[in-house]
């Protein structure tokens, strides 16, 4: 008698979750087709920042697909910097983000920032997958090797190898003003981005 | 006690069950069916609003647009082939807005799949869009149509007395202003 009332505690929010929480929903533009891996829902986030608002950025230099190494000092009393991090090339939300700020080149412009998009890939895989989004106008960097370095200096490598999807916004004197680490499973909102951009002017 | 308690169990799952099967659909809407449950704000805009028939605020549904067809795009403002066949749309609404003998009949609407009313007025400035775009920030119209990709584009023909059907749909694949036209003309009867 108790193992069945036991079974029932356990059995219904079981059944209930099938039918009241909604899926995970993408809007996964038709340019991808089915070369897209579905990854499920994810942990939300799964590292520890290891920088805050008000540090001085860590500085790195990476391989971008255009075959130049880009460092972050370069931009230094020139750009206000957004790094976007995605997780992974090939999967639903990451392929669904970048081309958005693809459109946003005037908006980036008008915060004088430019834009670095990292992933832990390797440059053969950002190259073909980046060419699917068309011609973007901002460097796309590879953190490959050493394996996700600068996600990890900066607290946004998670526990399977790929970075978290986050946004951090340095300002022209090199400090982090803006940081989202944002739920992996989800495309953070462009306006959230372009509100801390503004509030640098 | 206990078997109320079962039975008041059964209700809220079955309730439960055909409550969420008419928010979210598990396949996208296709021809010869009724478009599934889609509310969308009046615009503010009053060109919008004119060109939609419109009056007042609140929600509409999209058989109350004043017209004879409506043409949905659902599409997202980080969607690389909606970016590349934004001006081919956009050509779609002026050959129509051109024409005097379909201009009051056919009337087109885009619908911005997760995307916030900032990420859709972005979409809007980019591609300088002339037609009514409503965004879908929470995937809620994206969830109800079967999560398309995009761009999808549904051909709705509303009926005189009210009821509306959907004639034609497709996913991406756009061919072009003048045979989209022709595919919107053939399927609705005009």
């Amino acid at each position: 008698m108790q193992k069945e009332r036991l079974a029932n505690i356990i059995l219904l929010p079981v059944v209930l979750s099938v039918f009241i929480l909604p899926p995970m929903a993408f809007s996964l533009s038709d340019a991808f087709k089915g070369n897209t891996y579905q990854v499920g829902t994810l942990k939300p986030i799964d590292s520890v920042l290891k920088v805050k608002v008000g540090d001085p950025a860590p500085n790195f230099m990476l391989p971008s697909i255009s075959g130049e190494k880009v460092s972050l000092s370069q931009f230094r009393g020139k750009k206000n910097v957004v790094l976007s991090f995605v997780p992974a090339a090939w999967t639903p939300v990451c392929s669904d983000q970048w081309p958005g700020y693809n459109i946003a080149k005037d908006i980036f412009n008008q915060y004088d920032a430019i834009l670095l998009g990292i992933t832990v890939d390797n440059i053969p895989t950002l190259f073909a997958w980046t060419n699917q989004m068309g011609q973007l106008w901002f460097p796309v960097l590879s953190d490959f090797w050493p394996h996700g370095g600068v996600a990890k200096r900066y607290g946004l490598l998670r526990s399977d190898g790929v970075s978290e999807r986050a946004l951090l916004v340095i300002d022209k004197k090199g400090f982090i003003r803006y940081i989202d680490v944002h739920d992996i499973n989800k495309r953070p909102p462009l306006e959230d981005l372009m509100s801390a951009l503004e509030k640098l002017k | 006690m206990k078997r109320i308690l079962k039975l008041l169990t059964i209700t809220v799952l079955l309730f439960s069950a055909f409550a969420f099967s008419t928010l979210a659909a598990n396949k996208p809407p296709e021809k010869g069916e009724v478009l599934p449950v889609i509310n969308l704000p009046v615009p503010k805009n009053i060109d919008e609003r004119n060109y939609l028939g419109l009056s007042g605020s609140g929600l509409f549904k999209i058989p109350q647009i004043k017209a004879k067809t409506v043409i949905i795009e659902i599409f997202s403002m980080y969607c690389p082939y909606c970016q590349k066949d934004a001006p081919g749309v956009n050509e779609l609404y002026r050959l129509i807005e051109n024409n005097p003998d379909i201009k009051n009949k056919i009337k087109l609407i885009g619908i911005g799949a997760g995307n916030s009313p900032y990420e859709v007025e972005v979409f809007k400035k980019t591609y300088q869009v002339p037609f009514p775009l409503f965004p879908d920030k929470d995937f809620t119209i994206h969830k109800a149509c079967g999560e398309v990709r995009t761009p999808y584009f549904i051909v709705v023909k509303i009926n005189e007395d009210g009821t509306h059907q959907i004639v034609y749909s497709q996913l991406g694949n756009y061919p072009g202003p003048e045979p989209f036209l022709e595919l919107v003309l053939e399927s609705s009867g005009l």
